[in-house]
């Protein structure tokens, strides 16, 4: 807290409770970035309020020094929604889980990502129930052995990007727990985004789901399993960036730069206004370890769309109802019928 | 009005202190409008009234047979007027399925009024009567005065110069009826044309044509010779205090009892709701409250209604959620929230028929454990209940006083009778509501003391410390919190201390609620009748009848079940026995056989049907003479 107009910095969104996640938890470096853009964002510590639900994730807002709402599971959205629906003007964000969010809470998810409240969501997947000690989730891969699943998980698991889009989101973007400085940012264009920005963020659980994104984050392997999204960029990846995605009528291809067929101009260009082309990025949902022939799983902001948010057009509705003043106490109690006896 | 008012004829004039009449059609026939009208003219008149609606579940069922019969029924009168009435004097049948249906709930000897055009032997067949069998031909009807009517044909005849497509006219009927009954009742047109013209102030031809079709009707009493035998009757207006009236439903009453208590509170009011039978109406009427900055938010589900309204309420608004059984039954998690957490919230439950679906449009008492009880863990909270349709606004009111005085959530109990009943509501001056008064956390300095939100008052009530107030930021939530400062703690003392806290502070609401008192008879007797909720009409009429009959009964009807007035043991003890009539299978008798170890009488009527004042008359009377 301070009474000064100085710029707060991430210490001073450092609340007074001693982080409780196990060694090596990604959501570590969650935190640390989260505070880092509140600061950057030159947010003040009363105006902003982290809501949560349950899960290892949902205890993010102990440990941030602003406001805070710890509630039940599944339910962190339709709280931060009526947060946001009667004080607009406060920055809200949500922590939450792939079991919060995605498994008891999914209703809630479709409902408040379609209404599009000003709301910063970010979306901790590690692919397990970790509180609970290590049952699978719903975005879980096929196959994986966990104390409910002693023979291999059979349900088919979520695809939170598509499932954002396909429920009329307006922002999504997909990082890794220790891709640092692109969170840092990621976090700041999900601020400045009027309308609920949905970070899914990869973290790694340790304890029960070690290595779960290893795909992804190894470093002799990142490269040519992932690519990271840039507006007006083209899609190219692969270690020695030789390596793009080529639309092909309206099948994406990935395609060798390094030949003389093909070249950068061929690429498909990142537009993150694109609906039906984050749709298919949305698609690239492939297991690296599954086949030779996938695509790569893509990171960065997929999709931006300008939206009016629920709060703004609801207050629009209010103050046209309410053009020539306010209601008064008198008028709300009389109705618009009566009579008089006596 | 004298009892032998003469107007354009020599018709005999008999005075009335109450009547009961049902209007009973086809769901098409447009039934509720015209009982609507009839209550609004009634009103306006001044007689005491209370309506009550009686449609089927279905939107659309199939025209003509019993099962899609809608009915309207009111009661109005000089004076005791508390129920739509028992049984009712009038039943308008459209149709004959609407008479078969409701034919056992007239008085003996009563009048019908019926449209012949829909006894045809289509409407025969549909009804079940089959077509050989008119009710109106074969003496069926023998012991009631049946007013034969062909309605149809009148009103296309009187609006025959309309140029009126024969559908539109048809459309008309009602109001052919509905003049009828003015005559028949000697009440004025003025009320009925004035709503028509505003109501269809866009379709002046529409307007024309069903002003026509009311004054025909009432014409037509006025020169046929069918009422000659039996006259006209009047009713007096009731002695009703002067003052500004409105008519409202137990919903509208909700509703408006939430927004005035944030008007009086100076603080917005957030409503999170699903919609659900018989409850919507709160949702309704609240989302046309905007220009009093009234925000609602109809949720994806019951418990984001209620989730979001704790957000709201975290974030400073009156939050309120509103639902109905199976509701509540989700909601129960989110309202362990806001006990723990300690935000004001209201809920507003209306009851129905029960478990799970079970009778959706209607009325029951029976969810009164599951307020009470129906949370995990020591969660109690404020349970109150409204005894009438216009009570409904002053339970809700109170309801957010409490709330908001003592930073808890607060039960409502109203049920489907109370939601859909309506009566006449004297306005109150807002000078005449008791405040409702927050108590936020002021801003605090840098050097000042760390912030303790779970600090308490000599009440055991926190503070509301709102979000964008400098130097309060904390961080509360569902887990067990240290006294005071409201970190999490998972202290073996500490959570035994909060659990008693929390508990003590719903105790001390008994210390602002006021005293039971006996609403009517002795202040010690043979038998006291208590009651809770929707069953006070039933309950008075009931104890007015034996007490004229010089019997020791009295009633008194419980608002405050959560916490008790402090002095319901000492006026139970006044009597020689207790009665608790309950829609429910004593529920009420069980909380109170737990909390003074003392056994009352119950009587439970599980019928989704409210009780009538003659089954509990009979029942008083049953207990006296066992005394």
């Amino acid at each position: 807290m301070t009474d000064t107009l100085a710029q707060l910095t991430a210490k001073d969104f450092t609340s007074n409770q001693d982080p409780k996640w196990c060694p090596g938890c990604g959501d570590f470096a969650v935190l640390q970035q989260l505070k880092n853009a509140m600061a950057d964002l030159g947010l003040k510590t009363e105006e902003v309020v982290v809501v949560s639900g349950i899960g290892c994730s949902s205890r993010l807002p102990y440990y941030v020094a602003t406001y805070g709402v710890h509630g039940i599971h599944g339910r962190a959205l339709a709280m931060a929604s009526g947060i946001k629906t009667s004080r607009p003007e406060l920055s809200v964000w949500v922590g939450t889980g792939d079991g919060d969010a995605l498994s008891i809470g999914g209703n809630h998810y479709i409902h408040t990502v379609r209404r599009n409240l000003d709301l910063n969501v970010i979306l901790f997947n590690n692919e397990i129930y970790g509180l609970t000690k290590g049952q699978y989730s719903p975005t879980s891969k096929v196959g994986l052995r966990t104390v409910t699943s002693p023979n291999g998980v059979v349900d088919h698991p979520i695809n939170t990007a598509a499932l954002t889009l396909g429920a009329g989101g307006t922002f999504f973007a997909r990082v890794m727990d220790r891709d640092g400085k692109i969170m840092r940012d990621i976090f700041k264009r999900a601020a400045e985004h009027k309308g609920t920005s949905l970070i899914e963020i990869y973290q790694n659980c340790p304890i029960f789901n070690d290595g779960a994104f290893d795909a992804f984050s190894n470093k002799e392997r990142k490269a040519d399993t992932t690519i990271y999204l840039e507006q007006g960029k083209p899609l190219v990846f692969g270690k020695n960036n030789d390596k793009g995605i080529r639309l092909d009528g309206f099948t994406p291809v990935v395609v060798d730069l390094g030949s003389s067929s093909v070249s950068e101009n061929d690429l498909w260009i990142h537009d993150e206004k694109d609906f039906i082309k984050a749709n298919m990025l949305s698609r690239f949902f492939d297991d690296p370890d599954a086949s030779e022939n996938f695509l790569p799983r893509p990171f960065g902001i997929f999709y931006v769309e300008d939206r009016y948010t629920y709060e703004d057009a609801l207050t629009g509705q209010i103050a046209a109802a309410q053009e020539n003043g306010e209601g008064t106490l008198e008028e709300l109690l009389a109705g618009s019928s009566t009579w008089t006896i006596g | 009005m004298s009892d032998t008012t003469i107007l354009n004829r020599d018709d005999m004039v008999t005075a009335k202190t109450s009547v009961s009449v049902l209007f009973a059609g086809d769901s098409g026939d447009g039934m509720q409008l015209t009982g609507t009208q009839f209550a609004n003219t009634v009103a306006v008149y001044g007689s005491d009234l209370n309506t009550f609606p009686n449609f089927p579940s279905e939107i659309r069922p199939p025209a003509g047979t019993v099962s899609g019969v809608s009915g309207f029924q009111l009661q109005f009168g000089t004076t005791g007027v508390y129920t739509p009435g028992a049984k009712f004097d009038v039943m308008i049948a459209m149709n004959a399925a609407a008479l078969k249906a409701n034919l056992k709930n007239l008085h003996h000897g009563g009048i019908i009024i019926t449209d012949t055009d829909g006894f045809d032997a289509k409407n025969l067949n549909l009804s079940g009567y089959g077509e050989a069998n008119n009710p109106l031909e074969d003496g069926t009807l023998k012991d009631y005065t049946v007013f034969k009517i062909p309605v149809v044909s009148l009103t296309r005849k009187a609006l025959a110069e309309t140029g009126l497509s024969t559908k539109i006219i048809d459309r008309c009927k009602n109001m052919f009826v509905l003049g009828v009954l003015y005559w028949l009742y000697s009440l004025p047109l003025e009320t009925t044309i004035k709503t028509l013209k505003t109501k269809f102030r866009k379709k002046l031809d529409i307007a024309e044509a069903n002003i026509k079709a009311v004054q025909a009707g009432y014409n037509f009493g006025d020169e046929t010779e069918m009422f000659s035998q039996h006259g006209r009757f009047s009713v007096a207006p009731a002695d009703k205090k002067p003052g500004v009236y409105r008519r409202v439903t137990g919903n509208e009453a909700s509703a408006i009892g939430l927004a005035a208590a944030a008007k009086k509170a100076g603080l917005k009011l957030f409503l999170g709701s699903y919609p659900i039978t018989p409850a919507t109406e709160i949702l309704q009427t609240l989302a046309g409250l905007k220009k009093w900055g009234v925000k609602t938010f109809q949720a994806e589900d019951e418990i984001a209604g209620v989730l979001t309204s704790i957000g709201a309420a975290y974030g400073g608004a009156l939050a309120a959620t509103n639902t109905s059984g199976p509701g509540l039954a989700l909601k129960t998690e989110g309202m362990g929230l806001a006990v723990i957490l300690e935000v004001p919230l209201v809920i507003i439950n209306v009851m129905r028929g029960g478990p799970s679906t079970g009778l959706p449009t209607k009325p029951e008492q029976s969810d009164l454990l599951m307020a009470m009880y129906g949370r995990h863990g020591e969660a109690p909270m404020p349970v109150i209940a409204a005894k009438s349709p216009v009570d409904c606004f002053y339970a809700a009111y109170e309801a957010a006083k409490i709330a908001v005085e003592y930073m808890t959530p607060v039960i409502c109990l109203t049920d489907g009778y109370l939601a859909l009943s309506s009566e006449p509501m004297l306005i109150p001056s807002p000078d005449e509501l008791p405040s409702v008064t927050p108590v936020f956390s002021p801003a605090r300095k840098a050097d000042d003391p760390a912030y303790l939100p779970y600090k308490r008052d000599e009440r055991g009530v926190r503070q509301w410390a709102i979000p964008g107030t400098k130097g309060l930021e904390h961080r509360i939530g569902g887990l067990e919190k240290q006294h005071e400062t409201g970190n999490v703690s998972h202290d073996p003392e500490n959570h035994a201390l909060m659990t008693k806290l929390r508990a003590e502070k719903v105790a001390r609401v008994a210390d602002i609620i006021p005293d039971l008192t006996i609403d009517n008879g002795p202040e010690k007797g043979d038998l006291l009748v208590l009651g809770w909720g929707s069953t006070y009409g039933a309950i008075k009429k009931a104890v007015e009848q034996v007490l004229e009959g010089g019997c020791s009964v009295a009633h008194a009807h419980l608002r405050y079940i959560n916490p008790f007035p402090k002095n319901l043991r000492e006026i139970m003890g006044n009597y020689k026995k207790v009665l608790i009539p309950e829609n429910n299978c004593g529920q009420l008798l069980s909380m109170i056989r737990d909390k003074f170890l003392f056994e009352p009488v119950g009587f439970s009527k599980v019928q989704g049907l409210p009780f009538n004042e003659m089954e509990i008359e009979a029942k008083i009377t049953d207990i006296l003479k066992e005394l």
